[in-house]
């Protein structure tokens, strides 16, 4: 049954992952990367990676595709022009995905992983808990690397906002706290007046 | 008597078991979805000083279903241009996470479909994946009203979710745990409602419920649908069951933050009088109404922001949610991280 379920969540997967760079319509390329990570979060729930898997629900599928998906949208592509220039770039891209095909083989192929090579985990009780034993190991063994990446993320932060922080003239921002401040007086004076006589013209 | 019911379940196979409690959960929401648009009509009609909906059966008490009856029955328009199948799976996109997500709500110690570890995690996850929902149906619909209501309606979700999550995380740093049960047990105590955690979290407290009424695109954070801006934002296209989804999944999705601000915050199905003087009087409550109570007092609380507040403009939403919500949370989180290694009773102790 497990296995039947693998089969049919991979076929999905690889099935949705084709469909990325093969179908034209670039929204219909983001939604299928969109299946392909939620397929792939359901094998690494088959694997008891339930924090990661939902993780990456959360991370990729809640937050940075709906970005992809906002920007995708606004774009205004001409289809036709993308497709040409096929052939002319082929003489570029096909050595390199010959050499990206050969890397992948020589560090994940069959003589390296496979169940002979790495034994297949054991299933852990109902009370374990991924999400306790990934963060004690995340935050004693890997602690240099888990702070290496938050510095590289925070010097990242920093650099985009540096680099679409500038001076916009033409922005009509309205200062919040100014408006608050503004008081009643500063705005509005009431006049007395007298009342006026009754105009005999226009009765 | 219990025992026969019992035995009688145990026989049924548990795929059936489990159809049966998803069964049992979801018919209540959805005749809850269709009480609280008529809830949401009363409620707004007598705060404006109007008697609302009191025509169809006594006191207007029909009138979800002669609503609902309507829609089904007028006829669904697809424009000419529209991309057919994600123009029709916009919808269900909306409904399909505000359901998913009530597999792991506790509605008593024990009663739930999933009392899985990851709890917490999986409610942020199902949440964030409904504004596909309205994006999708925004741009399937190749309307400029809808376009915009979608990318309104996504820049929001994507502010929000960051002051949402990070309110989460003060949450399990409270309680010490990612399982919804053991939140709310984590809240139990001898004070009975000064033990909940919205006293030491006062602001997480409010920072989750506002960001939840934005997460949902009520007012006054309903610029998707601005209809007075752009006519009905993403789903101006949309028609009758078409229409009556989105409705749907939109009620569902405020009931669900009420429930899930109850219980991360308010104690869940714990009663508020426990420890006090009456707890002999009121203990044969059972915790459900607990939880419903807490339920319709946060759902209140969405009318009544709907009739009192005008909406907010883009601009206003953006600061909010970046400039007030994110550093409010950022704090709390060293507050609570402080309070937690200090054992500070009587919420940490």
């Amino acid at each position: 049954m497990e296995t039947l379920i693998f089969y049919i969540f991979s076929a999905i997967l690889i099935a949705s992952a084709l469909a990325v760079i093969t179908v034209r319509n670039p929204v219909h390329a983001v939604l299928f990367l969109v299946l392909t990570f939620f397929t792939c979060a359901a094998i690494w729930l088959m694997m008891e990676a339930e924090f990661l898997a939902i993780t990456l629900v959360l991370v990729y599928v809640g937050a940075v595709m709906v970005l992809f998906l906002f920007v995708v949208m606004m774009l205004d592509i001409n289809i036709s022009v993308l497709r040409e220039g096929f052939v002319k770039n082929a003489y570029v891209g096909i050595p390199v995905a010959l050499i990206v095909v050969f890397e992948l083989v020589a560090v994940v192929g069959s003589d390296r992983f496979g169940l002979d090579q790495v034994p297949a985990p054991l299933a852990h009780a109902a009370d374990y808990s991924n999400t306790k034993e990934l963060g004690r190991v995340l935050y004693t063994e890997y602690v240099y690397a888990f702070e290496l990446a938050a510095v590289v993320l925070v010097v990242a932060i920093i650099a985009a906002i540096a680099l679409t922080m500038r001076r916009r003239p033409d922005s009509k921002y309205q200062d919040p706290s100014a408006q608050v401040r503004v008081r009643r007086n500063d705005r509005l004076r009431i006049v007395k007046m007298a009342a006026e006589k009754k105009n005999k013209a226009s009765e | 008597m219990i025992d026969a019911a019992l035995t009688i379940w145990n026989a049924i196979p548990e795929l059936l078991q489990i159809v049966i409690k998803i069964v049992a959960v979801v018919v209540p929401i959805m005749l809850s979805v269709a009480y609280l648009t008529l809830a949401e009509r009363k409620v707004i009609g007598y705060i404006q000083v109007r008697i609302g909906p009191n025509r169809v059966g006594p006191r207007g008490l029909l009138q979800p279903i002669a609503d609902g009856l309507k829609l089904a029955m007028k006829e669904i328009i697809i424009p000419t241009n529209a991309n057919r199948f994600l123009f029709v799976l916009g919808p269900i996109f909306t409904l399909a996470p505000a359901l998913v997500a009530w597999a792991v709500i506790p509605f008593d110690e024990g009663a739930a479909i999933a009392n899985i570890d990851a709890g917490l995690l999986y409610i942020l996850a199902m949440t964030s994946v409904g504004v596909y929902g309205v994006i999708i149906a925004g741009w399937a619909s190749n309307s400029k009203y809808a376009f915009l209501g979608a990318l309104r309606s996504s820049a929001q979700v994507i502010s929000y979710e960051i002051a949402m999550g990070f309110a989460l995380v003060v949450v399990l740093m409270a309680a010490g745990s990612l399982n919804l049960q053991d939140i709310v047990l984590a809240q139990k105590g001898e004070l009975g409602l000064l033990d909940w955690f919205w006293l030491p979290l006062l602001p997480m407290f409010v920072v989750y419920f506002i960001s939840g009424v934005a997460e949902t695109n009520r007012a006054p954070f309903d610029v998707a649908e601005g209809e007075s801006e752009i006519v009905a934002g993403f789903h101006v296209e949309y028609s009758g069951m078409t229409f009556a989804i989105f409705f749907l999944a939109e009620y569902a999705n405020m009931i669900l933050i009420s429930v899930l601000t109850a219980i991360m915050f308010m104690g869940g199905w714990l009663s508020p009088f426990a420890g006090t003087m009456f707890e002999p009087v009121l203990g044969w409550i059972p915790g459900f109404f607990w939880l419903l109570a807490k339920t319709a007092l946060l759902l209140f609380l969405f009318l009544w922001f709907r009739a009192t507040f005008p909406r907010y403009r883009y601009d206003q939403i953006m600061r909010l949610g970046w400039k007030v919500f994110i550093p409010v949370t950022i704090v709390w989180i060293l507050v609570v991280g402080c309070l937690v290694l200090g054992n500070v009773p009587p919420w940490f102790d």
